[in-house]
């Protein structure tokens, strides 16, 4: 079943750049996926519309049944609370615990203390740092608070996890063990589209990976044939 | 419930959000208080000169004087023209023996002299004492009574009335107009001081948008926190108030160089304008927040 659908898509910024063209693109729901290409290539470009950070000049982006490339600004919420997104910087709040963190997503929709505290729990303990709740993000290794950010991405249920270069800060056995978690969540049914620089972890996981280059798809390896 | 536990939540961060930037919540509360304080200090001015002004209204009285010839029916015939001009209030009749007792009761050395007058010597005038309603107008009031046959002088402090009016009415405005003024450069230095607290907190807001919280999500503990720093900033302007009038009130036994200017009373006056501190305070904090968070915010 289909959870995204990207046609004839079109990207230009005000300074002229153009990030992406004439993009077609489909991804199923549960399916984990790789976006690769070169720098500038259109990468973050493609999956910033995908949560809306960014608006298509033309085309359509069906993500979930909405159309994000027409939501207005002020409703980008709704679509965002369906995604998760995991960024290279982690972006935790370096005042609050672990536990603040995660369960700030969760607070700031009003779901009941007891609530949060059972799902914050749950989650930190799939991503590995249940023993970790207390810490505060300058107590953790890069690898923790991405785990840390991941647990944040889906305490609320996402349908659809975004990542965005998330083992680039990290040393190879520990994007390894971020790539573990990611693979247990995509187990779970999130849908998973992840953009990197490794090739050696793309090799690895052996997934459906999507080679950008100028803005266009240059290949699209279905899973198991990218070598 | 949900919409408690949001609110709830809101409150909490709130306050943690004052306190965990508190030299630049103390130098949006300092900002605030000065305003008030000078806010207080104009309120009370302008409301105390409405009442110097309306004491005066009440007090002003058109003197009419009378012929001492005319007959009782031609005296009730004045009365009946004054009765019917426009913008009279009240009027009342006050005979010249009444004047003349009065005043033989008000001093020693009257009461020598006008003891031994008799009806026909006695000089002073029979009077109409004349109220009008609006105080403006009083100049023509004066001026139709005056052109009543059998009146043959007519006082009222010309001059002096309408001076001391007209330097009310524009102490007055004045008090207004800064009040207005002062609550605008406020809000606009609040929001800029926010602005700054905000700043630094750019990227929890980046984080909030980025999990899906709506504009209204994000703005609302921002605003609350505005409305902290407002109330907050109101303390001391209001204590001032409280202390400050009751003392000035009671050093001056609560009038102004003479029994005719009046202070008005402070019970419950500083209560009212505490509170009316109290809601600029909050009002102009809140603004100030949802101005500076705008910013932040696609909409």
């Amino acid at each position: 079943m289909e959870l995204i659908r990207l046609t004839n898509v079109k990207k230009t910024y005000k300074t002229g750049v153009t990030a992406i063209q004439d993009l077609n693109l489909s991804i199923n729901k549960g399916e984990f996926v790789f976006i690769i290409g070169s720098t500038g290539c259109g990468k973050s470009t493609l999956i910033k519309m995908l949560y809306r950070e960014e608006k298509p000049n033309s085309g359509q982006i069906i993500v979930g049944g909405v159309d994000v490339g027409k939501l207005r600004n002020g409703k980008v919420y709704k679509i965002r609370r369906k995604i998760g997104v995991v960024f290279q910087d982690f972006k935790l709040l370096p005042k609050s615990t672990v536990y603040e963190n995660v369960a700030f997503a969760l607070e700031i929709f009003g779901v009941p203390k007891a609530e949060i505290h059972s799902k914050v729990v749950k989650v930190l303990d799939l991503v590995g740092l249940k023993h970790k709740i207390k810490s505060y993000p300058n107590e953790l290794s890069g690898g923790e608070q991405q785990r840390v950010a991941i647990a944040r991405a889906i305490v609320n249920g996402p349908k659809l996890l975004i990542c965005d270069e998330p083992t680039g800060n990290l040393d190879p056995n520990t994007s390894m063990e971020i790539m573990k978690v990611l693979e247990e969540i995509n187990k779970l049914g999130t849908t998973i589209i992840m953009v990197t620089h490794s090739i050696d972890i793309v090799k690895e996981l052996n997934k459906r990976v999507i080679v950008l280059d100028s803005g266009r798809v240059l290949k699209d390896y279905a899973e198991g044939t990218y070598r | 419930m949900k919409t408690f536990r949001i609110i709830g939540r809101n409150f909490r961060d709130a306050f943690k959000g004052v306190f965990r930037n508190f030299s630049l919540s103390l130098a949006s509360i300092s900002c605030i208080t000065i305003t008030l304080i000078v806010v207080a200090v104009s309120i009370i001015l302008s409301y105390n000169v409405d009442n110097f002004t309306n004491l005066v209204e009440k007090d002003v009285t058109i003197v009419s004087f009378l012929d001492n010839d005319l007959s009782d029916e031609k005296i009730d015939e004045i009365k009946d023209q004054i009765s019917v001009i426009n913008n009279v209030d009240k009027y009342e009749f006050i005979s010249k023996t009444d004047i003349t007792k009065d005043m033989m009761e008000s001093s020693d050395v009257f009461e020598s002299i006008m003891k031994n007058w008799s009806d026909e010597e006695n000089p002073i005038q029979n009077t109409f004492q004349v109220k009008v309603k609006n105080i403006e107008d009083i100049d023509n009031v004066a001026k139709e009574i005056k052109q009543i046959d059998g009146v043959t002088l007519v006082k009222y402090g010309e001059g002096m009335v309408e001076q001391l009016i007209s330097v009310f009415d524009i102490v007055h405005k004045v008090c207004v107009i800064s009040v207005i003024a002062l609550v605008l450069v406020t809000a606009f230095l609040i929001s800029n001081t926010i602005k700054i607290t905000i700043n630094s907190r750019q990227r929890e807001i980046s984080i909030m948008r980025l999990i899906g919280a709506s504009n209204l999500n994000i703005r609302i503990p921002f605003i609350i926190e505005g409305l902290i720093l407002g109330a907050l900033g109101a303390i001391i302007p209001i204590i001032g108030t409280i202390y400050g009038y009751n003392a000035l009130y009671h050093n001056f036994n609560g009038q102004l160089f003479s029994p005719f200017i009046k202070l008005i009373q402070p019970t419950p006056f500083v209560y009212t304008i505490s509170l009316i501190l109290l809601g600029i305070g909050i009002l102009v904090g809140m603004f100030g927040s949802w101005r500076a968070v705008r910013k932040h915010l696609k909409i």
